[in-house]
């Protein structure tokens, strides 16, 4: 959805992602998705009287790593208390970071070149999670809520970009390049469906060379999807409405997946009085330039880093292998391929096998080791195994490991010697003369035929190429 | 002695603290907390924009703990202390309003 | 009654055992306590097993530790497995913790019995005892006074010959004024020496676990047990409990003592007598004494009356009714919240929550709680110029000796100044030590009181001696 000429779109985004923990971000409770309700919890995450916060240096290396990637200044920061009451909010107030954050400044280049500003990124703790019985399971006409504190404690950081993004799909493009950065950090997980990342919109629209129009912000977005289509919506909403006369309320807004639609949570009237004070019972954080030597040279390459990495391997390289590089670097398989391209596989193979049948079992990919890996193609590319065998192949290792020959001699995928393969060919040449005879005098189209009649004898298990080569061996 | 404290700041205040006062306690409360701003008066006089707040009294810096888990509390135990819990949660009345 | 130290070397030798010195300690709790208020909670079961426990243990040759068998009470805002923790309040009425304080844990360790929890001023806010939802508790010394606050049921316990240790907390004074107007001595140690978990917080950046003795000596014990590094405390200070009991001795030779004007300034004759007669004593045991004045200790009372009841308004946010203590039911959640704080709290909390909201809000913390954080430094810095002269300071512990009932609640500003001498070592987070020192009006005891910079324990007790032994009948 673009606006009409001569009106921009005005976006920044909020992203807070739960941090891949052992524990919790002031106490020593499992950091774990799933578990039975209230079974992770103690004094500290519970908020009981007398309970006191204990930092957890895990959560401070993630945070300043993922500074680092966001080329922040690391520095200097304090816990603030941000005091309001709600319910999944054990003290009532929430230790997250104010006017000192861990992360200040930096930048996310993204695929299409554009820059985005980050403002900051700062530490906090999670609050815990309420389901609302009664009405439709949301919070309009819920009669009572239920509170589960497992999720009470567990460290996040908020990141926080500049208004510099200008369109649905640059927020999406934002978003997902952020998310590959906290993959690779090993900050996070990314999974957005359990709400390990989550996502808020400020939305704005205004006429070219105008003010900033007033913002409204949609909240928890837990998908790449939502977050597109949600904006879309908004810049419309909001468009229409100054185009009806109308003034754009500042307001958040809850975006209903099944409606398409974004509708009103809480007009903000008066801003909130969080009352932030320096948190008292834990002190400032130092994080020295030995500490953040460490966390430098202990991150691996990013996404942006190792696309450019394959890309350099790749000669004039089609769309289709740039959209499978991008699906390599995504999942993660960008060593495996590049190990691969270096012990001399051919580098459009690599990532065509990689892009597709190892995208189709991630789950599984431990499995497979790169000598497996760089065996199974050799092995295609060399025409002991078709592509269809060196598939099979590849499915095999992934469910159950093992080695590559052992699994093809198992499959009964022959290694088709030059001599078989040979004497299947010029049997099949005394079997159709005429055909035979065709192709001789230059008819290339009857070497399909011959391919086709190979296959039928090997029962598919002949390399095409190979056949090829037989038939011209011939000639 | 003209309090420092105007009766709706106090009424205001109380709101945010999820207190009710009567309309006497509101009278009441101008009038003592209005007494201890007033004396507070000599702290905001102060010109002090040179110092700065103090953290740590001894100045501890970087205390952290190891990602190590810890015995988390027995469920039973924790809802045991609920005013009201229904299926292993804690059970409250509607929420009006979604979270800040 | 016989001191910790008695008691603990008579239960390890066999003169005595445990389980004698808690009945003895049950008989005078029952004795005393429906005049007195003292105890909120007596765990008599669990208190009797306890010490059968260090008997059995004391006779298969076990270590039991430096408290064996003595009987302690514990102020009421100290969590501990099971047994009822209120804070002096209705909204924890009938709460039971599922954790130990780690102070408890030690004292526990250290082979100490627990008798059970105290009275106490509501969420410490207080100077008297007068705000509990329990009833007030009487001064054993005479019981038509306060035992002083918020400490005043610990101190009682001691005074009153229930038990020879207590544990309070001192955020502003609540274990050094209680001391002082029941003649016992009372302690606020260094910020961070004594570790605050499980201490239902008050004021994070002040709040101070302290023992309550007859004597120096049992003090000493009482601290050296508690004190030293918590890892669940991140303000808790790196090192181990010091030495203290080794060097009650080490005198004043040689010291010099700051007699300080604004630590005694308003102060009764009678108090303002002790003082005096206290540098004296110290004097004729070779501290040079300095007359000193430190005019930022004025600015303390306004300082704390701002930074402590605004983080007391944040800590006691999360007594909402949702998880745990009273609630009050209501239509939606906020109402709950509202209708169970107004109910569950009183008035001197109301107070406080309220001023200390004000002090944070938008528009008024620059103002306020910024000033005050700022006039805190000043103070820090203030005390810390003194001790490039001298020592210790020396001053007087609370205005006047034990008060009637009502006499001070007409008026919170008048109930405040009780904190003016204390105060400001809380602010700075030094330590300091009230020790008894003379008779003032109506026979009642007076308290002096010596303040040193962070980590004087030891000094401290020194001096405390000093002043102890120039007073013992010769």
């Amino acid at each position: 959805m673009t606006l009409p000429e001569g009106w921009e779109l005005v976006v920044g985004l909020e992203v807070h992602t739960e941090l891949k923990t052992t524990t919790k971000m002031f106490c020593g409770c499992a950091n774990a998705f799933g578990a039975e309700p209230n079974t992770n919890v103690c004094p500290v995450c519970l908020g009981l009287p007398g309970s006191l916060p204990v930092l957890n240096v895990r959560a401070v290396d993630l945070a300043m790593a993922i500074g680092c990637v966001l080329h922040s200044t690391i520095g200097f920061s304090t816990f603030h208390r941000k005091n309001y009451f709600y319910p999944d909010m054990p003290k009532d107030f929430q230790i997250s970071q104010y006017d000192l954050p861990i992360n200040s400044g930096g930048y996310l280049d993204l695929l299409d070149g554009s820059r985005v500003s980050i403002e900051r990124a700062h530490l906090e703790e999670d609050t815990g999670k309420s389901t609302h019985l009664g009405g439709s399971g949301r919070i309009h006409g819920a009669d009572r809520s239920l509170v589960d504190y497992n999720r009470s404690g567990v460290p996040l950081v908020e990141i926080v970009s500049g208004p510099d993004i200008r369109s649905s799909a640059q927020a999406r493009a934002y978003a997902s390049e952020l998310r590959g950065i906290l993959i690779a950090t090993g900050a996070s997980d990314g999974r957005m469906e359990e709400g390990s990342m989550r996502i808020d919109a400020n939305v704005s629209v205004r006429k070219l060379g105008e003010e900033l129009g007033t913002r409204c912000e949609i909240k928890n977005l837990n998908s790449l999807r939502s977050l597109h289509r949600a904006i879309d919506y908004e810049a419309q909403r909001q468009f229409e409405l100054i185009g009806n006369g109308g003034a754009v309320r500042q307001e958040t807004r809850h975006w209903d997946e099944n409606l398409g639609e974004t509708s009103t949570m809480r007009v903000k009237e008066e801003a909130d009085d969080y009352r932030y004070f320096r948190e008292p019972d834990l002190v400032d954080l130092v994080p020295d330039e030995a500490w953040q030597q460490r966390i430098r040279g202990s991150l691996g390459a990013m996404p942006a880093d190792r696309r450019r990495a394959l890309l350099a391997r790749l000669d004039n390289p089609t769309s289709s292998q740039l959209d499978a590089l991008e699906v390599v670097v995504d999942l993660g398989f960008d060593e495996l391929v590049l190990a691969a391209i270096d012990a001399g596989v051919d580098a459009s193979l690599a990532l065509a096998r990689a892009a597709n049948e190892l995208a189709a079992d991630i789950d599984n990919i431990a499995n497979l080791t790169p000598d497996a890996f760089i065996e199974t193609l050799k092995m295609e590319q060399s025409a002991a195994l078709s592509a269809t065998q060196a598939k099979l192949v590849l499915l095999a290792l992934l469910h159950g490991g093992g080695d590559p020959r052992a699994i093809a001699a198992s499959k009964g995928f022959e290694q088709l010697s030059s001599d078989s393969l040979g004497a299947t060919v010029e049997t099949l040449i005394a079997e159709h003369p005429d055909e035979w005879a065709r192709y001789r005098d230059g008819d290339e189209k009857l070497a399909q035929f011959f391919i086709g009649q190979v296959m039928k004898v090997t029962k598919g298990q002949a390399n095409g190429k190979a056949v090829i080569s037989e038939l011209q061996q011939r000639r | 002695m003209a309090s420092p404290l105007r009766r709706d700041d106090v009424a205001k205040v109380a709101k945010l603290a999820r207190l009710t006062l009567s309309e006497e306690e509101l009278d009441q409360f101008t009038e003592q907390l209005g007494q201890v701003l007033e004396h507070a008066k000599d702290i905001a006089a102060l010109d002090l924009k040179d110092v700065v707040a103090t953290a740590h009294p001894f100045g501890l810096i970087n205390v952290v703990r190891e990602d190590v888990l810890r015995p988390s509390l027995d469920r039973d135990a924790v809802l045991a202390m609920a005013p009201d819990a229904e299926e292993g949660r804690f059970a409250v009345p509607r929420i009006l309003g979604e979270t800040p | 009654m016989k001191s910790a130290r008695q008691i603990s070397s008579d239960v390890r030798s066999g003169a005595s055992t445990a389980e004698a010195e808690v009945a003895a300690s049950l008989a005078a709790i029952a004795a005393k306590n429906d005049e007195l208020n003292v105890f909120l909670f007596v765990d008599e079961e669990e208190a009797l097993r306890t010490a059968r426990g260090i008997d059995e243990r004391v006779s298969r040759g076990e270590q039991v530790g430096a408290l064996a068998g003595v009987p302690i009470a514990l102020k009421d805002n100290l969590c501990k497995v099971g047994v009822p923790t209120t804070a002096g309040s209705r909204i924890l009425k009938g709460w039971l913790p599922p954790y130990n304080a780690t102070v408890v844990d030690r004292v526990i360790a250290a082979g100490a019995v627990a008798m059970g929890k105290t009275n106490m001023d509501e969420f410490a806010m207080g100077s008297s005892t007068e705000t509990s939802a329990y009833g007030p508790t009487r001064n054993p010394l005479d019981p038509s006074r306060v035992p002083g606050g918020s400490s005043g049921g610990s101190a009682a316990a001691v005074a009153s010959d229930m038990t020879p240790l207590s544990l309070g907390s001192d955020t502003g004074g609540s274990i050094r004024q209680p001391a002082a107007l029941c003649g016992l001595v009372g302690v606020k140690p260094t910020y961070g020496l004594v570790s605050r978990y499980g201490l239902i917080a008050f004021a994070s950046s002040l709040d101070q676990i302290g023992p309550f003795a007859k004597n120096v000596e049992d003090a000493a014990l009482l601290l050296e047990v508690i004190a030293g590094h918590d890892v669940m405390d991140s303000t808790s200070l790196p090192e181990n409990a010091p030495a203290l009991v080794a060097r009650l001795n080490d005198g004043v030779a040689g010291k010099r003592i700051g007699l300080v004007r604004e630590l005694i300034e308003g102060a009764d004759e009678d108090v303002v007598n002790s003082v005096n007669q206290a540098a004296d004593a110290l004097r004729d045991a070779g501290a040079t004494i300095v007359e000193l004045s430190i005019p930022e200790l004025r600015l303390g009372l306004s300082a704390y009356y701002l930074i402590a009841p605004a983080e007391a308004s944040s800590n006691l946010a999360r007594y909402d009714g949702v998880r745990y203590g009273l609630r009050v039911d209501a239509n939606d959640v906020a109402a709950m919240n509202e209708a169970t704080r107004t109910a569950g709290f009183g008035a001197e909390v109301k107070r406080r929550i309220m001023l200390g909201t004000y002090a944070l809000s938008a528009g008024y913390y620059d103002a306020y709680y910024g000033q005050a954080l700022k006039v805190r430094t000043q103070m820090i810095n203030a005390f810390q110029r003194a001790y490039l002269d001298v020592d210790l300071l020396l001053g007087a512990t609370a205005p006047s000796v034990a008060f009637e009932f009502g006499a001070k609640t007409g008026n919170p500003m008048m109930m405040y100044l009780s904190d003016v001498f204390t105060i400001p070592t809380n602010l700075a987070g030094d330590a300091a030590i009230s020790v008894p020192f003379g008779v003032g009006e109506g026979g009642l005891p007076v308290g002096v009181q010596l303040l040193g910079p962070g980590r004087s324990e030891a000094q401290l007790f020194a001096a405390g001696r000093v002043l102890e032994l120039a007073q013992a009948p010769s």
